[in-house]
């Protein structure tokens, strides 16, 4: 287990999780964290397929890595992200066709989410398969919590409810509350994240420019 | 080996490309079958869903058979053009809907809801990012709204995919589509608050304006091409009237 684990691949795995966020501090994929976290379940099962398919594009081009042509290097990155999120999409209208229907167009977009884009070529394309796919878990689930963050406020205080379950009593409205419509629209995430940035950079001090 | 030459790229390239779109074509191929299965068990669970039939964790297939035991094709004048019922369940209404009118097939379900008939109509529309579609179905009367399911395609989360929720949907139970002179005028979907002139009306989407306005349209031109059809009402429901 040391081996599989040694420092850096462990630097590698937990980096992207903190202090080396892909949208708290590298600011990526940006665009759909914005348009899945109006609730809870999408944006959780985007972060999921998002986790596969970078972790296993990392790992194809990782073994293709020293084959690829640097003139296309990124056309060929993009059609191992292109096939792999057909395939994805693919399987879950066979397996789990009422989890497609609800991402709908979300899980065609992942081919476009730059995270994928910049891991490939910033990292897969100069290290081997197993850091690669360490790489990619780490990174998908560093998108993954900020997305289920940043969702888990806006259902609540939008819709008031979690995973589609009640959690703010009738009572409540019966008392006059009323559910913050500003959080279902786009700009309330990108605010969210702003507030996530702002604490995370609060609290590692390393990470403030001069 | 030197992996910058035109040639080596040109190679590289084809071969990724037949390569890719073998495994795709394999994958498409092997999934295909049970995909059909999925979107017709789907189909079937929306159908029912107009009848307010919950199918959640039970035999889906099984509780369609025992409610509609028979479907129809009909054309704009109402004539019944087929009673095959396979076939009127496969029939693409999205596709009917772009022919012109007299060259339409349309599909009714008919279901037999203790004891009374239902009739289902298939409904398709355009929200604001896609497409929006549906089924509602009537009483005997042919005028009386029994249930009603829609889905869309892309909507706004929270917004305008709200039509999905059964919330919006049960609002339509009990509406009628037609005036106190029968006419056929539809059921309006409006702004909360606000009235429709001489038809009933239902409160659309807060925040969702566009897809409920599509919901509307969708009402009047989706129901309103089984006008003829709707019109023949039988001696029992008119004097129930």
């Amino acid at each position: 287990m040391s081996k599989l684990l040694s420092a850096k691949s462990k630097q590698v795995l937990l980096g992207p999780l903190s202090k080396n966020n892909p949208i708290m501090v590298q600011v990526l994929g940006i665009c759909s964290a914005l348009a899945v976290t109006a609730k809870l379940e999408p944006a959780l099962v985007m972060g999921l397929s998002v986790t596969i398919i970078v972790a296993l594009s990392n790992v194809i081009i990782s073994l293709l890595r020293n084959t690829i042509p640097n003139r296309i290097r990124i056309i060929v990155q993009l059609v191992v992200v292109a096939a792999l999120v057909t395939v994805v999409s693919e399987f879950l209208k066979a397996f789990a066709y009422d989890v497609s229907v609800q991402l709908s167009v979300y899980i065609g977009l992942i081919i476009t989410n730059c995270i994928l884009m910049g891991r490939l070529e910033a990292f897969a394309m100069g290290n081997k398969p197993w850091e690669s796919f360490l790489d990619g878990i780490g990174n998908g689930i560093g998108y993954a919590w900020i997305l289920a963050a940043v969702a888990f406020v806006r259902e609540l205080l939008g819709s008031g409810t979690l995973l589609n379950y009640r959690i703010i009593p009738q009572s409540f409205y019966d008392a006059g509350y009323v559910n913050n419509g500003m959080m279902m629209m786009p700009p309330m995430a990108l605010i969210l994240v702003a507030c996530l940035i702002w604490i995370h950079r609060a609290a590692n001090k390393d990470l403030q420019e001069k | 080996m030197n992996t910058n030459k035109n040639s080596y790229t040109i190679i590289y390239a084809a071969v990724m490309v037949v390569v890719v779109a073998l495994l795709l074509a394999l994958v498409s191929g092997i999934l295909k079958e049970k995909q059909t299965a999925n979107v017709e068990l789907d189909k079937k669970k929306q159908i029912l869903s107009s009848l307010n039939i919950s199918t959640a964790g039970q035999d889906a297939e099984a509780l369609y058979n025992q409610y509609i035991p028979k479907a129809i094709i009909i054309n704009y004048r109402g004539e019944v053009i087929s009673d095959d019922r396979d076939k009127a369940f496969n029939v693409d209404i999205a596709k009917e809907m772009s022919k012109p009118l007299e060259k339409r097939e349309l599909p009714v379900y008919l279901a037999t809801v203790e004891g009374q008939t239902k009739y289902i109509l298939s409904l398709r529309g355009a929200g604001l990012w896609g497409p929006i579609w549906g089924y509602i179905s009537f009483n005997e009367d042919k005028n009386t709204v029994f249930g009603s399911y829609f889905m869309h395609a892309s909507e706004t989360p929270g917004l305008g995919a709200e039509i999905a929720t059964k919330h919006f949907q049960n609002e339509f139970i009990n509406k009628k589509i037609k005036n106190a002179e029968n006419k056929f005028v539809s059921i309006a979907v409006v702004k909360p608050g606000q009235q429709a002139e001489g038809k009933d009306y239902v409160d659309g989407i807060s925040g969702g304006t566009i897809t409920s306005h599509g919901v509307d349209v969708m009402l009047m031109k989706s129901i309103g091409q089984y006008e003829n059809f709707l019109g023949q009402v039988t001696d029992g429901g008119m004097q129930n009237e």
